[in-house]
């Protein structure tokens, strides 16, 4: 499943290496990576290949989302469908 | 393809304009739940609507963490229930109580159909069910009951009305110690429709299939934000920028739908293009027409701008959507709307101009609090107004008013969570009795013989 992977918070040290060492662990693909300024805050964004993940969708989601709030940051795990549906014809 | 723009777009829209899908709403016919007797039939209702809606809840709330967008409520609509108590009707109230019961065991907030269909006449077995919704809305919690008194097609039912005005002002009456709650639950239509996924007033009609998925959208919050980056458009560019918010908001929704069908084995059935406020700032339709430029909601233009936003909010979603139905367009509820209640409370809007505003939106007067000693016949002809309304203008159109028991103008309701709180708003004193005491059928519009 192709998924998007938000990270938002202020910015600071580690934050592609944390959330990059989980996927690697979880054989979860990085296809794309950018970053840009949400507001006043830092934003990451990746395209993720959730295919041949060794845990559920959901289970990814929860413990990406706490990895998140350890580090100080928002991290969010949705299927791509969602931004593909709203912002193409 | 989609860009990190799109992307922080969505996420915003959703983390800080409220934008959420508003209920996924599961219609279920009960005609093959009719027994011999009240107490089996009861059962056989309970049974199905468990069965049916088991995975409801958990399917919604497993797409909600799966996409990243908050589904609010999840719901039931069912066959009307006049029509499968009609051997019965003094006892429609077990099958009544059954399908609350159900929704409790479903964890769902409200359960629809309660309802009956009496636009042309009113048989006697229904007669005698409405009688028994008062009661029931007070006995329970998650049901909700409509009866649809008139249509462009067969005209007003005069006798429905002038009873409904009854039903409401009783069903106020054993809830009084609620501020009248059941009044929120009740909602009295003309030209109601089959496949609304929206309470109070939602049903599941007899020309549907066995099990649908009905989707409501909401977003008002998502609406007023996108306007506020053209503050000094033309009202077609401001026209331009809901029709584009609107589709984005409805294919969120038509995502939703599809994949809630077809993750609970049922026909994907609509997307209902609403936009639905909510008691929270920024979560409100009043506001959109203020960003459009009134100073206050009510005042001169109201009219106009809520028609440009009902029109708009129509052609982006039409294009968004494979299938489109219920009530689509903006709801315009006194007591859910943060914008609405401030005016109300200011006395800046008045049930007059909330009457003029039902021509063009895509509802009725819709929870009013009005003061607790109106007499039933001024609620009927409150009724049959806003169902000449609907009749004329072939739309749908809704009476949901809460005349407050003990209540006068400059007091207020309160019934918290979605539901809100609204001021009581003053209705004209004048006398219609003798007008709906004449009972009897008012014909269809000549524009409705179109065979």
């Amino acid at each position: 499943m192709r998924a998007v992977l938000t990270v938002t918070g202020s910015d600071r040290c580690g934050i592609i290496a944390t959330v990059s060492v989980y996927l690697y662990e979880h054989k979860v693909n990085i296809e794309d990576i950018s970053q840009t300024i949400l507001g006043d805050q830092f934003a990451m964004i990746m395209m993720v290949d959730t295919s041949r993940s060794t845990v559920e969708f959901d289970r990814l989601g929860k413990e990406l989302s706490e990895l998140g709030e350890n580090i100080g940051m928002t991290v969010r795990l949705q299927h791509a469908d969602i931004f593909d549906a709203m912002h193409n014809v | 393809m989609f860009s990190k723009f799109d992307v922080i777009e969505t996420i915003e829209m959703i983390e800080k304009e409220h934008l959420d899908i508003r209920t996924v709403t599961m219609g279920i016919s009960l005609l093959p739940c009719i027994r011999a007797s009240a107490k089996e039939t009861a059962q056989a209702v309970y049974d199905l609507v468990c069965r049916k809606a088991e995975k409801l809840v958990p399917t919604a709330n497993a797409l909600s963490a799966e996409y990243g967008i908050p589904i609010v409520n999840k719901r039931v609509s069912v066959t009307p229930v006049s029509l499968i108590t009609a051997a019965f009707p003094g006892e429609s109230a077990k099958v009544g109580e059954a399908l609350d019961r159900a929704a409790g065991q479903l964890g769902i907030d409200f359960l629809g159909g309660y309802s009956a269909l009496v636009h042309k006449g009113t048989a006697d077995y229904e007669q005698a069910f409405l009688y028994t919704i008062p009661e029931v809305l007070a006995n329970t919690q998650r049901l909700c009951s409509s009866v649809n008194v008139g249509s462009s097609k067969s005209g007003i039912n005069m006798d429905a009305v002038r009873t409904m005005g009854e039903i409401v002002l009783k069903t106020a009456q054993l809830t009084k110690d609620k501020d009248g709650l059941g009044c929120a639950k009740l909602v009295v239509f003309c030209n109601a429709v089959e496949d609304n996924p929206f309470m109070a007033g939602a049903f599941h009609g007899v020309g549907e299939g066995d099990t649908v998925i009905n989707v409501g959208v909401s977003g008002p919050g998502v609406v007023q934000h996108a306007l506020k980056f053209v503050p000094d458009a033309d009202l077609t560019d401001a026209a331009e920028v809901i029709k584009r918010t609107a589709f984005k908001i409805t294919r969120a929704g038509q995502l939703i739908a599809k994949e809630a069908a077809k993750r609970l084995s049922a026909r994907f059935g609509i997307v209902d293009l609403s936009l639905a406020p909510t008691p929270a700032r920024g979560d409100s339709v009043a506001h959109i027409l203020e960003e459009l430029g009134l100073e206050v909601v009510g005042c001169h233009g109201t009219t106009a701008a809520l028609a440009m936003l009902n029109d708009a909010v129509k052609k982006g979603g039409v294009m968004a959507s494979s299938r489109v139905g219920g009530l689509s367009g903006a709801f315009i509820p006194v007591s859910e709307d943060i914008g609405m209640i401030e005016s109300a409370a200011a006395g800046r809007i008045s049930l007059d101009k909330l009457e003029a505003m039902t021509c063009v939106c895509s509802v009725g007067l819709d929870m009013i609090a009005i003061p607790g000693d109106t007499p039933a016949e001024t609620i009927s002809a409150i009724i049959a107004d806003e169902a000449a309304i609907g009749m004329v203008n072939n739309k749908t159109t809704a009476v949901r008013v809460i005349p407050a028991p003990g209540k006068q103008v400059g007091e207020e309701v309160s019934f918290g969570g979605l539901l809100g709180r609204a001021p009581v708003m003053p209705v004209h004193t004048g006398d219609a009795g003798k007008f709906i005491r004449r009972g009897g059928l008012i014909p269809a519009p000549i524009h409705s013989f179109k065979n």
